[in-house]
């Protein structure tokens, strides 16, 4: 039997049709088309991809599964281990992980278990009667900060056992960035609903419009009965460059752009929050975000669309299929580019002008690599006497978030490193007896994936902490 | 859901609502704020905490129907629920160690500056009230500023009642009559605490201001409230939500704020004639 040397093509929306409406991108396997694929699977003894997993889903047991045609099964062995797997089929990057370790990729394209991942449980969410049943109560409570994905990981992990838990969420919608940052497009809110729905079945209690640090202090959850308290607040506080003209009417940080579009719907007709429209925009960076944003304005009408990035195409930190389908959807590249001044229109002979204070371009340097950095990435030098003007009305800074200070500032004892990160044991366990960290919140901006591995390292400590009580 | 406990109309433009929300209203310290959705599709609005009643868990708010979600809002009653309703945000109001306080309210801003007048009030300063309104029919909490006050000017822009002229006149009298002031609170429009910012700087009076700038989220993760302090020549971005609504006058570009704060004008103009348009239809 000849084994198939490529993967099985994803179902993907034309990219002339996707680059102006929300729709989701990838389609997904149709089942016959995901059995296929599941056959290339050699199911090996070292089972490699497992260990290239933040969670350790079980990859081969629930490609088997597939094989065998019992897709249940294999949605049962993946949330043995995994909480949102209709999110990480949809959002990990794979590329990096589990199928970098795949031993079919040594000589031809790996297995694609990401899409494996989601055809399972897009397959159970449509098909499954079942609602989760919430275990029997072990008379512990555990309060849970955020409802991102670390937190809901970790609520999920200990319902499961029997904890009772509240999860604590500032915004009025439970998911954090799954809900805020990740657009429709890529990650469809009603797939987040439904796996926050099912965590809700398991007993997980989800408190929105309560912020820690503000409406209750993490002493007072203590004072409220809870024996351990996660913290999965992440990385939302954004990075602006502090050049020029930052302040201008149409540039946004990431967070706030995306927030609009994804959160508050802004990318629907006559949204009741509003978001610049159209018009020819630049996105300053290289990452899952500023492609995030880039793919979004976009779809709301852009007629051009600038992905500004310091660095080479090597260097760009994005998820290798956003990058792809950016690319097809027509998103021009501006590599070894970086901004050095935003300007604005000043109609000197009128202060009352409507168009005072609005962008109208963006200052901009070629870039060359030098010598590598600390890390070994080679650091971007500017070329002297090489400015230009990019022609835009917006512009997007999407270089980076670090963690909110807020939960610092108001829970004493509790230590963090010089980026604000929360400095946390191997077990999760912060500098404050029975508060646990994990996520964004400690280690600065990174995936879903690795913060719900952290949710579940936390989950995993707690329920041994508390249970040797 | 949050049940709204009771409804008052100060005036054809101005109500004033008290809202259920215990954790809210167990924390919330003057000059802090909240953000509210009236709706599930609504957009979230900052609205600053007129005052807190412990006992009853409950939160007023006082705001002046200026858009589409405050149109919204109006048009609920009493018994009925908002959708979201979050706080207590920002960072309350600096009262210790002032012993002598002008505390300058304009317009709708009288209501926030009510607690905190309060509050200088109960700490055993001395409270000098300055209002301003356009016109008498927009005259709001008159007696509530006079009970906290040991000195009251009532200032109308058309001379319709109390003084004729805007608020910065009076300040100006008596700065120049050598009254010697610890703070001066100004809360209002921005043009007005522009205002009052610059008639106070040649005196050397610290001034504090309540930034109202377009918000997203209110926790710090957006940007979008951000605005300009100038210190000692170099400029530097703060969030409003997280680092104020209190700032020092004299540190605010007030031009780069008002500019941000017509971002979405044309926008918003539209929502609101939309918002009245839907809420007459839905009434007839």
């Amino acid at each position: 039997m000849a084994l198939n040397p490529k993967k099985h093509e994803m179902p993907t929306r034309a990219p002339e049709v996707r680059a102006r409406c929300f729709g989701e991108v990838a389609l997904g396997y149709p089942a016959e088309i995901a059995r296929e694929e599941a056959k290339r699977c050699l199911n090996c003894k070292n089972r490699p991809c497992v260990s290239g997993c933040p969670v350790n889903v079980n990859i081969p047991d629930f490609i088997m599964k597939i094989k065998a045609g019992d897709f249940e099964g294999a949605y049962q062995v993946i949330s043995e281990t995994s909480s949102l797997p209709a999110v990480c089929g949809r959002v990990c990057p794979q590329e990096t992980q589990c199928e970098s370790k795949c031993t079919m990729g040594i000589k031809f394209e790996p297995v694609g278990i990401g899409r494996l991942e989601r055809f399972a449980a897009d397959w159970h969410n449509a098909n499954a009667t079942e609602k989760a049943v919430a275990p029997e109560s072990n008379g512990h409570r555990v309060a849970v900060v955020g409802s991102g994905p670390s937190g809901l990981t970790c609520a999920g992990d200990l319902a499961k056992k029997g904890y009772r838990v509240s999860v604590f969420e500032a915004l009025h919608t439970a998911g954090g960035v799954l809900v805020y940052g990740i657009p429709e497009f890529r990650l469809p809110k009603a797939i987040v609903a439904k796996e926050v729905e099912t965590l809700k079945d398991l007993g997980v209690d989800i408190e929105t419009n309560v912020v820690i640090g503000k409406t209750l202090t993490i002493d007072e959850l203590f004072d409220m009965g809870y024996e351990a308290v996660f913290i999965g607040s992440g990385a939302g506080l954004p990075n602006f460059m502090n050049i020029p003209g930052e302040s201008l009417k149409g540039v946004y940080s990431a967070n706030e752009f995306l927030t609009r579009s994804n959160l508050m719907k802004a990318y629907l007709e006559n949204p009741a929050t509003p978001i610049q429209k159209g018009g020819r925009v630049a996105v300053v960076g290289g990452g899952n975000v500023a492609m995030d944003a880039a793919r979004t304005a976009l779809r709301l009408g852009a007629e051009h669309v600038y992905i500004v990035y310091r660095r080479s195409m090597d260097e760009l930190p994005a998820r290798r299929e956003e990058v792809e389908h950016a690319m097809e959807e027509g998103i021009d590249f501006r590599l070894l580019n970086n901004p050095v001044e935003i300007l604005g229109y000043l109609n000197p002979a009128d202060p009352r002008d409507p168009k005072n204070g609005f962008v109208t371009g963006m200052r901009c340097i070629r870039m060359e690599l030098g010598e590598p950095d600390a890390k070994g990435r080679r650091r971007p030098v500017p070329i002297e006497d090489s400015e230009f003007t990019l022609d835009v009305d917006t512009v997007i800074m999407a270089i980076g978030t670090s963690p909110n200070p807020l939960i610092k500032d108001t829970t004493e004892g509790l230590e963090v490193n010089s980026h604000g990160g929360i400095i946390v044991r191997e077990d999760g366990l912060t500098s404050r007896e029975n508060v646990y960290a994990g996520g964004d919140a400690v280690t600065g901006a990174a995936t879903v994936i690795s913060a719900m591995g952290a949710g579940k390292v936390a989950a995993k400590a707690i329920d041994e902490a508390l249970s040797a009580r | 859901m949050y049940r709204i406990i009771r409804k008052t109309i100060l005036n054809p433009t101005v109500t004033q609502m008290e809202i259920e929300a215990p954790l809210v209203a167990n924390k919330a310290l003057p000059g802090q704020f909240i953000i509210l959705r009236v709706n599930e599709e609504g957009e979230r609005i900052p609205l600053t905490v007129a005052g807190v009643d412990k006992t009853r868990g409950t939160v007023k708010i006082i705001f002046q129907i200026v858009g589409a979600t405050t149109e919204l809002l109006n048009h609920k009653n009493e018994g009925e629920y908002i959708q979201d309703f979050v706080g207590p945000l920002g960072v309350p109001t600096h009262t210790e160690g002032i012993k002598k306080v002008c505390i300058v309210g304009g317009g709708v801003g009288c209501a926030i500056a009510m607690p905190v007048a309060q509050a200088f009030h109960e700490q055993g300063a001395e409270v000098t009230g300055i209002i301003g309104f356009r016109n008498k029919d927009l005259l709001i909490l008159e007696d509530e500023f006079r009970a906290c006050s040991d000195r009251l000017v009532v200032m109308t822009d058309d001379g319709s009642y109390g003084r004729h002229g805007n608020v910065t006149v009076p300040l100006k009298e008596m700065l120049e009559a050598g009254e010697t002031f610890d703070l001066i609170v100004a809360i209002g429009p921005l043009i007005m605490m522009k205002f009052v910012t610059l008639t106070a700087k040649p005196f050397g009076v610290p001034v504090t201001v309540s930034m109202n700038p377009i918000m997203i989220d209110g926790t710090g993760m957006c940007g979008g409230c951000r605005l300009t302090l100038v210190k000692d020549g170099r400029r530097v971005t703060k969030f409003a939500c997280v680092d104020g609504p209190d700032f020092n006058g004299c540190e605010v570009d007030f031009d780069e704020a008002m500019s941000r704060s017509r971002m979405y004008f044309d926008y918003e103009r539209h929502a609101h004639e939309q918002t009245c348009n839907l809420l007459r239809g839905a009434d007839a």
